[in-house]
């Protein structure tokens, strides 16, 4: 059984981490979770972007949230912001797509073309 | 939405969006009434008498990108749909209580789903505030969780480090079988 005294452990291990992540501006992944998102299959998008982050020890990335962008019918809508790089939106995202966009675009730098917004509408 | 923990993450966004400092949800399970009622309670801004009015029509909506908002309507249909019904209680600057009952074994009653990922979910999403308290109670067993503890535990923190939400998320899981478990045990 997990017990809060595990916390103590993880604060200690995860602190350094946690000040090497304030000192980068990094990669922002932001999912929209307003009720369109939600019901379209945002949260198992949001937890595997989670989950690809940590399994590759990205420290310079955060997941967030945020409201309805707009675009319900596309949702899940996923925007990733690479500094120094235009803002790109996927959309309908699912988890399956998650390592992929990850590995060529949050890590290499290049965009997913394919499941871009520019891409839908072709 | 196919789960009720979508329902309830949807409407602690409501919440959050209301600038909380906490949050509490509170599903309750009564074998002998038959009933399954979830209340979601904060101590955000609150909403005055007339907005109270008409925030269960789908054409209320505090967002700026669409003039619907479904979020509260599609849980009140649910509830009615089920035997219950959904009641909202609101102060301004003092908070808002929803609470929506339930009949527990009505077929049209979505399954309860991955509460654990509506939890972990809520911790990345608002890693520094607010708190969010989940009580899971099936008759007389209860499983309590509480970010405030959790953050004082790691010193202040952001709870959106990985291996703490990991963390969050077993301990929900295994609390709330727990509880599960009693149920099916008697």
């Amino acid at each position: 059984m997990k017990s809060l005294a595990d916390l103590e452990a993880i604060r200690q291990r995860t602190l350094d981490k946690v000040n090497l992540r304030r000192e980068h501006e990094g990669t922002r992944i932001v999912v929209g979770m307003a009720t369109c998102g939600i019901a379209a299959g945002a949260r198992p998008v949001l937890l595997a972007f989670m989950d690809e982050v940590n399994k590759r020890g990205l420290l310079d990335v955060t997941v967030a949230q945020t409201g309805c962008i707009g675009m319900c019918r596309l949702e899940p809508i996923v925007e990733i912001s690479v500094p120094g790089q235009e803002k790109v939106t996927y959309v309908k995202v699912n988890p399956d797509m998650v390592p992929r966009i990850v590995a060529e675009h949050v890590v290499n730098g290049k965009p997913v073309a394919e499941y871009t917004i520019g891409a839908q509408d072709k | 939405m196919p789960e009720l923990a979508l329902h309830i993450l949807d409407l602690v966004q409501n919440s959050v969006s209301a600038g909380a400092a906490r949050v509490t949800v509170t599903i309750v399970y009564d074998t002998a009434q038959d009933t399954l009622t979830i209340t979601i309670e904060d101590d955000g801004k609150g909403m005055p008498p007339e907005l109270l009015t008409r925030v269960t029509s789908p054409f209320t909506t505090t967002r700026t990108t669409r003039k619907v908002g479904l979020g509260i309507p599609l849980f009140k249909q649910l509830a009615e749909m089920c035997d219950g019904e959904l009641s909202i209680q609101s102060t301004v600057g003092k908070g808002t209580k929803t609470q929506a009952r339930f009949r527990a074994s009505h077929m049209d009653l979505p399954p309860m789903g991955d509460l654990k990922g509506t939890v972990e979910t809520l911790v990345i999403a608002c890693p520094e505030r607010p708190d969010f308290c989940f009580i899971y109670r099936v008759d007389g067993d209860e499983f309590v969780f509480d970010t405030a503890s959790v953050r004082q535990a790691v010193g202040g923190l952001p709870l959106n480090e990985p291996e703490i939400v990991g963390w969050i998320g077993q301990f929900v899981a295994e609390g709330i079988g727990e509880v599960e478990k009693s149920r099916a045990g008697t």
